[in-house]
């Protein structure tokens, strides 16, 4: 027997080790954090979700210290940590990248458009389901329905809205975001990191100037009702924040603040179509790859 | 009151009823100067002056039911909470919107989240309870940071903490980001995620009233439904149930989503029709009809253009063979293959399925199988019958409602297009085309011409 079971990436029943502890001092700051979400609570044990959201900010995935970490706080074993770990989505296992983008590929978005952005950006960055650029950034997966149907097809980034998104608008999307230019969602903040985001879902809230503003009030579908009960017209336009589609005059300017990457394109005349379809933004122009 | 004679007069201005979306239009819209500006807090002073027994009496008699699906009346739901036990109690709101084409409650908290904490503390006044939660699904941070603005904006004007407008109510209230799971919509799994374990539904009884979060007596209600009370309270009984149906009293909001023209959020009294909706709005995407649409989310049995004229409330849609669910209107024209749709949908269950009743962890997984098989090309006729009783071992056999929505797309895409799936049998492949599709599909050629 001349390899170890685990040489051979097979547990023969030898308990693995217990994982390293964090350096005191990180240790020390992200206690205070623990227990100001264990504040929160009758019981403890309901701060698990918002403290594995807190390891997985400091390391961006939830690693054996951080599950250690979280049962040493509660009071629980690492098996009932790891449990509830490798239940939730959202609880990366393994290091990642800066941002993680997932395409909504459930039914509606995916036959709206979802299913063949998602298939563009995989050619177009070299990664599966599930993998990151060698460069670290960008993470690529398909994700289920976000809530947003009425904005599809939707691609979010590190849990930004990215609405009415098309196969091109995804690609440059992707080479921003891998480029290092601010990019700006069509609903939500400014992207930070996504280990800035999981500190956000712990429970502690964005701290920069103007998070909360931004994209301002709703995002355009979400007021053609209301402005169809109004008795205006026409109901909102999508001025669509990063792709060259037909526009018409912005008419919700009062509502939509256009993004930095956001720019008019030469197709602003008004279109026969677009009449009776205006919360679709149009196509690209000429569909890359096809 | 019914909508009968409305029903002539298609005029938006008539058929639609903004309440809760009325000022998302405005600056700042999710901010507490602009909610009370618009007359908010104004329900939540009339409830405090109010004994809690007469509050629950009162929105019972409103008449409001359950947003989130099942439409259980919410004044019901508070009543049934022992008073005078010695515990806790505990408000908790569902949140966690996943349900495939829901997307009212995600607008509603990033425009408006303080009809919310109002409905909330009214709730709680209610059912005597001092600490709330909002289990938010954690893949929305936008609306994470409004929530977390708003309870502090609350919080700093007296409107949570200790003795609520003088009232002597007290009240916390927690925001709680969830991780990622559909199964933590269904309210005993999201108790079970709440308190720090995998979300997995609970047997019941005992139902959260009685044991719910921490065994203690819990009130679990959709984000929509308690954000209705403040309007009930401020405009009253009477107002409410001058909108909808005897049975189905009230607005609500319908999300009208996929190939049509204008998809969006369309607030009207419960009873309207989605040949309604349509026509006001622009009706498909030009050129295109209406082939297939679910009333309330993917688990709700699918309706064909047979049903544009069924009235949307908890009653019409019943007895159309479907449920009201989420009032999730997912319109697909007639490129769309109902097969890929039912394939993913149901992905997505077999996806979602937390394990615990084996019908539904097994049977979603084998559905996938067939129906991915079909879908290539690769079926046979008898897997035509498989699939369906493999749908009816599931419908019904487990602790929760997603087996059952599992069971849905299946047994109705099969009543309404079985000739569609032997297409695929017979044919040896899909017969569409998915380019067609898109969102983009017509846009091409008119801007390359």
């Amino acid at each position: 027997m001349s390899t170890s079971s685990s040489e051979r990436g097979v547990s023969l029943g030898m308990p693995e080790l217990p994982a390293p502890d964090y350096p005191d001092d990180v240790r020390a700051r992200l206690e205070r954090d623990a227990r100001e979400i264990i504040a929160r609570y009758p019981d403890s044990r309901s701060a698990l979700l918002p403290l594995l959201h807190l390891v997985q900010s400091e390391e961006g995935h939830v690693t054996r210290t951080g599950m250690r970490f979280c049962a040493d706080m509660l009071d629980l074993t690492t098996a009932e940590v790891t449990a509830v770990a490798t239940f939730y989505t959202m609880y990366r296992r393994r290091p990642s990248g800066d941002y993680q983008v997932g395409v909504c590929t459930n039914t509606l978005c995916a036959v709206m458009g979802g299913d063949a952005i998602f298939e563009a950006l995989q050619e177009h960055l070299g990664v599966g389901n599930g993998e990151t650029t060698d460069d670290g950034k960008v993470t690529l997966e398909h994700i289920e329905c976000n809530a947003a149907c009425d904005f599809a097809p939707v691609v979010m980034v590190n849990w930004e809205f990215f609405d009415n998104q098309t196969v091109d608008s995804a690609k440059r999307l992707v080479d921003d975001l891998r480029g290092g230019a601010q990019v700006a969602p069509t609903r939500g903040a400014p992207l930070c990191t996504f280990k800035e985001t999981a500190r956000i879902l712990a429970g502690f809230p964005d701290e920069r100037a103007g998070a909360v503003e931004a994209t301002g009030s709703a995002g355009p579908a979400s007021l053609v009702g209301l402005r169809l009960a109004r008795g205006e017209t026409a109901p909102a336009r999508v001025v669509h924040p990063r792709e060259g589609g037909p526009h018409d005059e912005p008419q919700d300017r009062a509502v939509h603040e256009p993004s930095p990457a956001e720019h008019l394109s030469s197709h602003d005349a008004p279109q026969d179509t677009s009449a009776s379809d205006p919360a679709h933004p149009a196509g690209p122009v000429a569909e890359e790859g096809e | 009151m019914t909508l009968a004679p409305e029903l002539k007069d298609m005029s938006p201005e008539k058929l639609l009823a903004p309440v809760l979306s009325a000022f998302w239009d405005e600056d700042r819209s999710w901010t507490l100067d602009v909610y009370r500006r618009h007359e908010g807090y104004e329900g939540l002073r009339k409830a405090l002056a109010m004994s809690p027994d007469d509050l629950i009496a009162y929105v019972k008699d409103s008449g409001l039911r359950g947003r989130g699906g099942a439409g259980f009346p919410t004044g019901m739901k508070w009543q049934f909470i022992p008073q005078g036990d010695g515990k806790p109690h505990y408000l908790v709101v569902n949140a966690d919107e996943s349900e495939p084409g829901t997307c009212k409650d995600i607008p509603l908290l990033f425009a408006n989240p303080h009809s919310l904490i109002e409905g909330m503390i009214i709730a709680c006044y209610a059912i005597r309870s001092s600490h709330a939660f909002i289990y938010l699904r954690g893949e929305v941070v936008p609306v994470l940071r409004r929530l977390h603005s708003a309870v502090a904006e609350a919080y700093a004007a007296g409107y949570l903490g200790k003795n609520i407008l003088g009232s002597g109510l007290d009240l916390d209230i927690t925001v709680h980001a969830g991780a990622g799971a559909y199964i933590c919509g269904e309210e005993t799994a999201l108790l079970d995620s709440l308190e720090g374990r995998r979300g997995q539904p609970r047997l019941r009884p005992p139902f959260p009233a009685v044991a719910g979060l921490y065994a203690c007596p819990t009130v679990v209600n959709n984000v929509e439904s308690i954000a209705s009370v403040p309007a009930i309270l401020k405009n009253g009984k009477e107002w409410f149930r001058s909108m909808g149906s005897e049975k189905s009293p009230g607005f609500t909001l319908y999300s009208l989503s996929g190939h049509v023209a204008s998809p969006g959020q369309y607030e009207a009294p419960l009873g309207i029709t989605l040949r309604q909706l349509l026509e006001m709005s622009g009706g498909m995407r030009p050129g295109h009809r209406l082939k297939f649409w679910t009333p309330g989310g993917s688990s709700t049995p699918m309706f064909t253009d047979e049903h544009l004229d069924v009235p949307l409330d908890y009653e019409g849609v019943g007895a159309a063979g479907s449920m009201l669910g989420t009032k999730a209107l997912q319109c697909f024209d007639e490129t769309t293959c109902v097969v890929r749709a039912v394939t993913r949908w149901t992905e997505f269950y077999a996806h979602e399925s937390c394990g615990k009743c084996t019908p539904c962890r097994e049977g979603t997984y084998w559905l996938v199988q067939l129906l991915r098989d079909i879908e290539a090309g690769k079926g046979v006729m008898s897997d035509l019958d498989k699939l369906n009783d493999i749908a009816d071992n599931i419908n019904g056999k487990s602790f929760c409602a997603l087996g059952d929505g599992a069971a849905s797309p299946i047994f109705s895409s099969l009543k309404y297009f079985r000739e569609e799936y032997e297409q695929h049998i017979t044919g040896r492949g899909c017969p569409f085309d998915p380019a067609k599709s898109t969102a983009w599909a017509d846009h091409r050629t008119e801007v390359n011409a």
